[in-house]
């Protein structure tokens, strides 16, 4: 390696870390709690069988699972001008992530749910409570902890797919990089140090997964 | 008056009839022992009297007041439920929740009793059924037999007139049956009224004051224990015992009362 790539590479760390820490990682964080509430409402319509409301939510799901998350992208950021309708960069992308990834995390904490054994639920009647009682305090808290890897998951590939908003116009820490690569013409090495700081924040989250995972135990299991 | 009465309930799952019209009077005090085969209606009917099951005919009268089983209010549910407790045969305490918080549970959030008020009672149950030292435990660091004692610590906080047992000691090893048995002994001496289903013979024959036999969702005899075991008036309560009794001759099973 000359020294030339060397303080490209060096110089440009910071350049890509920043947008990093106050793009990708705002834009993960917020979308993905805004995905959690999508989900967790979207998976009790479904479980608790609401007329209407279930048939909206599988609707929902089928759309957004079956259309890539780049064109959904484009849809709302390119496309909604046409109706009138102008949303800047960033909140395009929270809106898209949220509702794409509503839909999948959805999935999995319904399947948690139904994980629960219907005894859970009876119980709860039996000392007097009513179903949504049981479904916060009871239901709701086992299907969560059953959850948690899998929406740990989710969030790792959130990180990862927010690059994909560069394509509308988002500063991110992919679009700063390829900037900085036409620049010096770099790309091979740039786009390895971007890559990099991915694997960097990612690996940060599995740890953090794992020490949830010890935290939240299994209500004494071992 | 009775305090508890079944009117002729009619439950059937998918077109199979389970319980047949199915009439019964408790009265307060009284250890009901219901005894049959599995598949006989025994759980089903246990289950439609706290409406766990929705009944497709029959009414309940408890305390004199009635109520329809197939088209009750959720007030009329709710109240029903409220004077009994349900005691399940896989104990179903909240998995995320230690003993105490299982017991002061319904109490907090569904009676809305203070916590420290629910607590103490809390802990009071824990103690009537041995399980004090154990308050911190979730279940998952509990025996068979320590969670079923839970369950029933459970069910009395609430202060219920009656108790429904559904084989309350069928999931048990059979050396951890004994614990859970002799606190439905205490609570029968104590004069709670108590419907149990059941396939610990002892129990039926030495606890309860009452034995209903069931067999294909009917009632087909209901005596008094003694008569029941000493001479069934049916026929197939006759061949019932045989078998069960057959059964039970093994050693271990007589240690447990």
């Amino acid at each position: 390696m000359n020294e030339r790539l060397i303080r490209i590479l060096l110089e440009s760390f910071p350049k890509i870390l920043l947008p990093g820490l106050t793009m990708t990682i705002p834009l993960t964080v917020i979308s993905f709690s805004l995905a959690l509430v999508i989900a967790v409402v979207t998976a009790i319509v479904q479980f608790a069988n609401v007329k209407v409301l279930k048939q909206i939510a599988r609707f929902y799901i089928w759309v957004v699972r079956g259309t890539p998350l780049l064109v959904q992208l484009y849809v709302i950021f390119y496309g909604l001008p046409n109706l009138g309708i102008m949303l800047a960069p960033f909140p395009s992308a929270v809106l898209v992530f949220s509702i794409n990834e509503g839909a999948y995390c959805a999935e999995t904490i319904r399947a948690a749910l139904e994980s629960v054994p219907r005894g859970q639920l009876e119980a709860g009647y039996c000392v007097g409570m009513s179903y949504m009682q049981i479904m916060r305090r009871i239901l709701l808290p086992q299907a969560m902890r059953t959850a948690f890897p899998s929406l740990s998951n989710n969030l790792i590939s959130m990180v990862k797919d927010t690059s994909l908003a560069a394509n509308i116009t988002v500063m991110e820490m992919f679009m700063v990089t390829q900037r900085i690569a036409s620049r010096y013409y770099e790309h091979l090495a740039l786009y390895i140090e971007v890559a990099l700081i991915y694997l960097l924040f990612c690996t940060v989250l599995t740890r953090l997964q794992s020490w949830g995972e010890k935290k939240l135990s299994s209500y004494g299991a071992v | 008056m009775a305090m508890l009465e079944i009117k002729n309930i009619h439950k059937a799952f998918d077109g199979l009839s389970v319980l047949k019209g199915v009439s019964l009077s408790v009265e307060k005090g009284d250890v009901v022992a219901i005894l049959g085969k599995s598949g006989s209606g025994k759980t089903t009917l246990l289950r439609c009297i706290n409406f766990l099951e929705t009944a497709d005919d029959g009414e309940l009268v408890f305390d004199g007041e009635t109520v329809h089983l197939h088209n009750a209010s959720k007030k009329d549910i709710a109240r029903i439920r409220k004077k009994t407790a349900f005691v399940f045969q896989n104990y179903n305490l909240f998995r995320n929740k230690t003993a105490l918080q299982n017991v002061t549970e319904g109490l907090i959030v569904a009676r809305k009793m203070p916590r420290a008020e629910a607590e103490a009672l809390g802990m009071k149950m824990l103690e009537k059924v041995g399980m004090a030292d154990k308050a911190a435990s979730y279940p998952s660091q509990l025996s068979g037999g320590q969670q079923q004692r839970v369950a029933i610590a459970r069910g009395l906080a609430t202060d219920p007139e009656i108790i429904l047992f559904d084989e309350p000691t069928s999931a048990l090893d059979p050396e951890l049956t004994g614990e859970v048995l002799s606190v439905m002994r205490q609570l029968a001496r104590e004069g709670m009224t108590m419907l149990v289903v059941t396939h610990e013979m002892n129990f039926a024959k030495n606890v309860s004051s009452k034995v209903v036999f069931m067999e294909d969702g009917v009632i087909l005899e209901e005596s008094k224990p003694e008569d029941f075991f000493r001479q069934p008036k049916q026929e197939r309560s006759r061949a019932f015992l045989r078998t069960i009794l057959g059964e039970e001759a093994s050693p271990k099973q007589e240690e447990t009362v």
